[in-house]
């Protein structure tokens, strides 16, 4: 059977096992599956699918509701969080919550479960504000949003400061089958509150992993949200992530992305400005090799007046390995005075890597400043002519060009922690040292 | 071990080099003792930086006759990395602004990378830190400096003391600073001068390349080199660079016709 009809008869079992008891749910969760059928799986035909193709990732026999798997320890995790801080941690594993392994809280911010918002009354006037308002109706949210169970429950309440990092873990241990994940995040981040969450997809396993993953983020006036993707995730693991952020007058929100690894990345990220004077960051830096694809599809949706969206995505490709930066900034006639900045640069290693980068700039606003650069190019010959001839050996003088190359983009990382971490990964991956200050 | 009869620190044969097929090299002979500090000079376009990155190893440059002998070894195939293992260090006319790799990141990995060739292992980090101190001290560099990206934003004065804190910590058997005094103020020259005299030994050489005089008054040369047009025209004491301060080159010129 085609992975559609088996999800789609499998949704009634889905129903009747989590269902709960919410009706307005059931309604929202049965047309989605509805829009499901209708749209199906993105296919190349699609303009915005043209470079991505998820065929191979669909060949699998996926199966959707693993069984619960307590044998996971601290240890066997560890490595995959930001240990040396202090965070709440909120631990998937196989999509079931496990609790040994999270840190929550209900005092003064809600870091807690989906489930349990979804079907307890504290959080209704919430889930019903907030749940399923800003992703679009397609094959892939709609898919997500029928199956919905699990997944992160952030609510930061007025003028409260989250006091520590969250951690939204997820992973994956599958043994003998291959697994098909859909977390659901809803993150509320009330009127000049703050927040910082970092967010990672992780396999335990060998078997092929799909993680369909929809977070729906809500930045009220003067809200701050900096939001951490680390994708570096085994070669066997492929991703689709669906992130939605609506903003409100005077927010400040940034998401960062970090794709070092999987099989297939695509990264749908979707900014929508709601008041002015708001500032939206995007950033990203990639760098993968072998057959890795990974494909950043953005859209900055600028709707009133004086707001500003930044866009810094860096990609380092070898080997075979392919890339796609599709970047939409959308500014309304309302929207004067907007500032727009959009760059993607690239370096291709190997004759054989591609990327695919297509700007796109709509704007229906006089009175704006956009801009938008994409570079694709090799290593600067005089740079790493220099490098040698100080004795660094050729690979290793490539390597830190690339880093130097990628790293301005964790300039903007707030958690030195995780900036130290991001840092390290990619300077081992590229075969570089560094690190070493006065 | 330093071969205790090596006579020449460098030997130039009949070098020829050329780029995008324009020769610009035409027959360049020089011989550099231990010891010995050698100055070239000439009109601007003559060729001195394609001769410095020629023996560099730059890979822009073809070699298309000519050898080039450093301590007893033909070179020509070398690429630039094995060149500076070997003690060949070039101080740029135009060092690379690289953002992003710290001076002092960028330091380690290549003292370390000589350390390497040399079957040594990794330079301890409190003894680098220390050496870093002592060289930047001695070239008067600010310590924020060190953290800075390579090159990026120094002034044309700041690049080429740079230059010379680099060689300081790699101390070259060959040292070629090409017009590393351009852009340099009298108390900045003074500086790099005295960087350069404190590596000078029986042992290490320096081939200086300059447009003027001046830098010669602090780093004292054996022998000055006129570079017209691709090829050595005329070689002399360091009285030659007082009489081509005050005469100008033109006169060579027409000595050699
Ligand atoms: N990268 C290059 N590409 C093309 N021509 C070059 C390049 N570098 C130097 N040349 C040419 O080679 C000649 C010698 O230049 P150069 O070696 O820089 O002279 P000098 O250092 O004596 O001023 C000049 O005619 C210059 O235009
Ligand atoms: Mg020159």
């Amino acid at each position: 059977m085609e992975l559609k009809d088996k999800l789609v008869s499998s949704f009634l079992a889905f129903e009747e096992e989590y269902g709960g008891e919410n009706d307005d749910l059931h309604n929202i969760r049965n047309q989605a599956i509805k829009d499901f059928e209708q749209f199906g799986f993105p296919g190349r035909k699609e303009e915005a699918w043209k470079y991505t193709s998820l065929k191979s990732v669909l060949k699998h026999d996926y199966s959707f509701f693993p069984k619960k798997n307590d044998s996971i320890e601290y240890r066997d995790i560890k490595e995959y969080l930001i240990n040396d801080i202090d965070t709440y941690n909120l631990v998937f594993i196989d999509g079931v919550y496990a609790s040994h392994l999270s840190n929550t809280t209900h005092d003064k911010i809600d870091v807690c479960l989906m489930s349990s918002a979804l079907n307890k009354s504290p959080y209704k006037a919430v889930i019903d504000n907030y749940f399923n308002k800003i992703a679009p109706k397609n094959g892939i949210n709609s898919l997500n949003t029928a199956f919905t169970r699990e997944g992160a429950y952030i609510h930061i309440h007025k003028n409260k400061m989250a006091d520590k990092p969250i951690q939204i873990v997820n992973f994956s241990t599958g043994k003998e089958t291959a697994m098909f994940l859909q977390p659901r995040n809803l993150i509320v981040v009330d009127e000049n509150s703050h927040v910082q969450i970092i967010e990672r997809h992780q396999s335990l396993t060998d078997s092929p992993v799909l993680t369909n993953s929809v977070t729906e983020i809500f930045a009220d006036k003067r809200a701050i949200v900096d939001y951490y993707k680390i994708q570096n995730d085994k070669s066997d693991a492929s991703l689709i992530d669906n992130t939605f952020i609506e903003q409100k007058a005077e927010s400040l929100c940034s998401v960062h992305t970090f794709s070092l690894g999987g099989k297939l990345t695509r990264n749908n990220l979707n900014f929508y400005q709601k008041g002015e004077r708001i500032d939206s960051t995007l950033k990203g830096i990639t760098i993968i090799e072998g057959k890795q694809h990974v494909d950043h599809n953005t859209l900055v949706h600028h709707i009133e007046p004086n707001c500003e969206s930044h866009q810094d995505y860096k990609g380092i490709f070898d080997e075979n390995s392919t890339g796609v930066f599709n970047g939409k900034v959308l500014v309304e006639k309302e929207a004067q005075q907007t500032n727009a900045y959009q760059s993607n640069n690239n370096v291709l290693l190997n004759d054989k890597a591609t990327i695919n980068s297509k700007p796109q700039l709509e704007i229906f606003a006089d009175d704006v400043r956009c801009s938008h650069g994409c570079t694709i190019g090799q290593l600067d010959e005089i740079a790493l002519h220099y490098l040698r001839s100080r004795g660094i050996p050729k690979k290793e003088a490539q390597g830190l060009l690339m880093y130097a190359f990628a790293n301005n983009v964790l300039d903007s990382v707030k958690i030195p922690e995780l900036k130290k971490r991001i840092n390290t990964q990619i300077a081992h991956k590229l075969g570089v040292e560094v690190g070493f200050n006065l | 071990m330093r071969d205790a009869y090596l006579k020449y620190m460098l030997t130039i044969k009949n070098l020829h080099a050329s780029i995008e097929d324009k020769e610009i090299l035409k027959g360049i002979d020089l011989e550099i003792k231990p010891g010995e500090v050698h100055a070239i000079m000439g009109p601007n376009g003559s060729g001195k930086s394609t001769l410095s990155s020629v023996i560099a190893g730059n890979e822009d440059f073809e070699q298309t006759e000519g050898e080039i002998i450093f301590e007893n070894e033909e070179i020509s195939e070398l690429a630039p990395e094995e060149r500076a293992h070997k003690g060949l260090f070039l101080s740029f006319q135009y060092p690379v602004e690289i953002p992003g790799v710290s001076v002092t990141n960028f330091m380690r990995a290549s003292v370390n990378a000589h350390r390497k060739a040399q079957g040594k292992e990794d330079m301890p980090a409190n003894e680098m830190l220390k050496l870093i101190r002592e060289k930047s001290k001695m070239l008067e560099i600010d310590r924020k400096f060190l953290s800075r990206s390579l090159n990026q934003g120094f002034s044309g004065g700041e690049k080429k003391r740079n230059e010379i804190f680099q060689m300081a910590m790699l101390e070259p058997k060959l040292a070629i600073l090409d017009e590393t005094d351009s852009g340099l103020d009298i108390d900045a020259l003074k500086v790099v001068a005295n960087g350069v005299n404190k590596l000078r030994s029986k042992d290490n050489s320096v081939l200086l390349i300059t447009h003027y005089q001046r830098l010669l008054n602090y780093i004292v040369p054996d022998v000055v080199h006129v570079m017209i047009d691709g090829k050595i025209v005329k070689s002399g004491g360091k009285e030659l660079a007082l009489e081509l301060e005050e005469r100008g080159y033109d006169w060579i010129k027409t000595e050699k016709v």
